[in-house]
């Protein structure tokens, strides 16, 4: 049984005054898959470092199991951690690449070929065990990486953004590997990635990270439907969400269109309230008809869904939103048309935090005066 | 190369192409001609060395047999060599024990104030080396070093290690911090990180490191001539001894000089290969 615990974690580096990483709290449960991400200089990257013991703490504990392994070293932390460039061995072949923890630790000779042996066959790389590094292609290199953390059979499994350098292909179908490979040996793992599909795709749960300070840590779907804030709601989902600064006056418009919500958060956002964010998914957003008049921008039709980027303008500025339609789309670029919102809206207060999520609907101003 | 329509910078033209080449060829014979020179005189008779320059004449070790030959009271070619390489090997042998963990202390985990600490290793090779011999001789003196081994292996590892850290340093930069890192994360202790890592990692730049040193410290004349005259003297100077102020003495001079120049010669060619690729990869940084 092997939980991570970030208690209060903090790491400033050298020569700065803000924190990369800052007061960490974070609960990881045996066996489960968490995934680390954020924009880059999010600190996510630090904070797998810091629970590799890479990165020193400067205030805060980190637990591994029940032991307290704030002061201890990498190497007696029990971990094993799959690098973003792999950092083979370049000397050693991919076999004594794989053994080579499993011979710092002492392992007899024997054991620890059929370990590696038994490794091997898991990732396919049984041909190459005799290969070096540098005669593999990135995919095999990858698997070696990843084979050189599973021998050592931790009790939890870091990766620093271990898909990145493959190709786009490669990496959904590694991705899919990986997460088969970490669900059938239940071993706890933290997994750090810029990328907000590989997150929600692979995460148990999320926890998504900006400027150092976590922002939610959720499952992917509570992520999506449910942001905390703005951040994580324009940060995850792809394309992003559209958020409307829809400033501080009542009724919100947006464009020349006022919305109106239900009961609890008409209550809400009411006067007082200050300035909202509205937040919508492109797929809560149809195109056809409706009274906000829009200009298409451009439509991209990836066969099985049509995106279509529209501009409009919302109080002096130019606003750009994402609609998400089914095929047939019949718009054309610079044609004008009506939106209406269909689906669930989010409201954001100013401080970015979310204070309701509601369905919304669009009324031309002139129906409201 | 002559497509009419494409731009033409400079090197692209044929003629400028084998004007540079024919360049660089002259160049390298003007550079190597007085070490041909050399050679050949010390395959020549004093007579024929001493007369008009001729390409025919009968070569004969005998220059080669003269020089080697031990007599009597004189510094013979076989003490010189022993002393030299003695010198040179235990010299350089501790520069490499001294500058890789000072190369790692500023490379790898670099201490506080690692900047200051790169320049004061620098700043050591700013006195010119004339200026420091009389304290030297008269510290030499004192602790009763002068015409000894002793003496020369530690000047010879003070002038080296700067270098020495320097360019280690610089190689163990190349050493991808990821891979120190994982090494650590695989339990292993500084003494695994360095012998199964680092080390094997930075081998051509140890080996770069090790045979500059050698050089130098084969070379080096003035120390040597200064502080060892009678006693431990070294091969640069057992050349030096082959000058006679009675007779002819160019062909013995020159075979004298081929015997001191072998072992740098062969101990280049044979790091050749390693050394090349250390200081490439030095340079790129």
């Amino acid at each position: 049984m092997t939980e991570v615990r970030y208690d209060q974690a903090t790491r400033t580096y050298e020569g700065t005054d803000i924190a990369a990483v800052n007061s960490l709290n974070l609960d990881i449960a045996d066996g489960e898959l968490l995934v680390l991400v954020g924009p880059s200089g999010s600190g996510k990257s630090t904070a797998l470092r810091m629970l590799a013991g890479l990165e020193p703490l400067n205030a805060g504990t980190i637990y591994i199991g029940d032991r307290d392994v704030s002061n201890v070293r990498p190497r007696d932390r029990d971990i094993a951690m799959v690098f973003q460039n792999y950092a083979l061995y370049p000397q050693l072949s991919v076999a004594e690449n794989m053994g080579f923890a499993l011979k710092q630790q002492g392992v007899p000779k024997e054991e620890r070929i059929s370990r590696v042996r038994e490794t091997a066959r898991i990732l396919d790389l049984t041909p190459y065990l005799d290969r070096k590094p540098k005669h593999l292609s990135g995919g095999q290199r990858q698997r070696v990486a990843m084979g050189r953390a599973i021998v050592r059979q931790p009790a939890v499994y870091l990766m620093d953004e271990p898909l990145s350098n493959l190709d786009a292909k490669l990496r959904v179908q590694t991705r899919t590997e990986v997460v088969e490979l970490q669900h059938r040996l239940g071993v706890t793992t933290v997994y750090v990635t810029h990328d907000q599909v590989e997150a929600l795709t692979m995460g148990d749960r999320v926890a998504v990270l900006k400027d150092g300070i976590l922002q939610q840590v959720d499952t992917p779907g509570t992520l999506y439907h449910a942001p905390d804030n703005v951040f994580v709601a324009g940060f995850i989902g792809s394309p992003a969400m559209n958020l409307v600064d829809a400033g501080d006056a009542r009724p919100l418009k947006i464009g020349e269109a006022s919305l109106g919500f239900d009961g609890p958060a008409e209550a809400a956002v009411g006067n007082g309230a200050g300035r909202v964010t509205v937040g919508f998914r492109p797929e809560a957003l149809t195109v056809g008809d409706g009274p906000l008049r829009a200009k298409i921008r451009t439509v991209e039709d990836l066969g099985s869904e049509v995106f279509v980027h529209l501009a409009l303008d919302h109080q002096g500025q130019n606003l750009a939103l994402v609609a998400k339609m089914f095929p047939p789309f019949n718009g054309e670029p610079g044609d004008t048309i009506g939106l209406q919102i269909t689906g669930t809206t989010h409201l954001f207060g100013e401080d970015g935090s979310r204070i309701a999520t509601t369905s919304a609907t669009l009324h031309s101003s002139a129906t409201l005066h | 190369m002559s497509n009419a329509d494409a731009p033409i910078t400079v090197g692209e033209r044929r003629w400028v192409n084998h004007a540079l080449g024919a360049a660089a060829w002259i160049t390298g014979l003007v550079f190597f001609f007085p070490v041909l020179w050399m050679v050949l005189n010390s395959f020549k008779s004093e007579q024929d060395a001493n007369t008009s320059p001729k390409i025919n004449f009968t070569p004969t070790l005998d220059r080669y047999r003269e020089v080697t030959r031990s007599a009597g009271g004189l510094l013979s070619f076989g003490e010189a060599f022993t002393n030299s390489a003695v010198i040179v090997i235990v010299s350089t042998l501790i520069v490499l024990a001294l500058a890789i963990p000072a190369a790692y202390a500023l490379a790898i985990r670099p201490v506080h104030k690692w900047r200051d600490v790169l320049f004061f290793f620098i700043s050591t090779k700013f006195l010119p080396v004339v200026a420091s011999i009389l304290p030297i001789w008269i510290l030499a003196k004192n602790f009763h070093l002068l015409n000894s081994r002793q003496a020369l292996i530690i000047l010879y590892t003070g002038i080296n290690l700067p270098l020495a850290v320097w360019m280690l340093r610089s190689f163990f930069q190349e050493i991808p911090r990821e891979l120190i890192e994982a090494a650590e994360i695989d339990g292993a202790s500084l003494k695994g990180q360095l012998t199964s890592i680092i080390l094997p990692m930075a081998a051509p730049g140890i080996a770069a490191t090790a045979l500059l040193c050698v050089i130098f410290a084969w070379n080096e004349f003035f120390y040597a001539v200064q502080l060892n005259p009678v006693k431990g003297s070294t091969v640069p100077i057992w050349v030096t001894t082959n000058i006679s102020t009675r007779g002819d003495f160019l062909a013995k001079l020159s075979a004298a000089s081929v015997l001191a120049c072998i072992p740098v010669v062969l101990a280049g060619w044979i790091a050749q290969k390693r050394m090349i690729r250390g200081l490439a990869m030095g340079a790129i940084k």
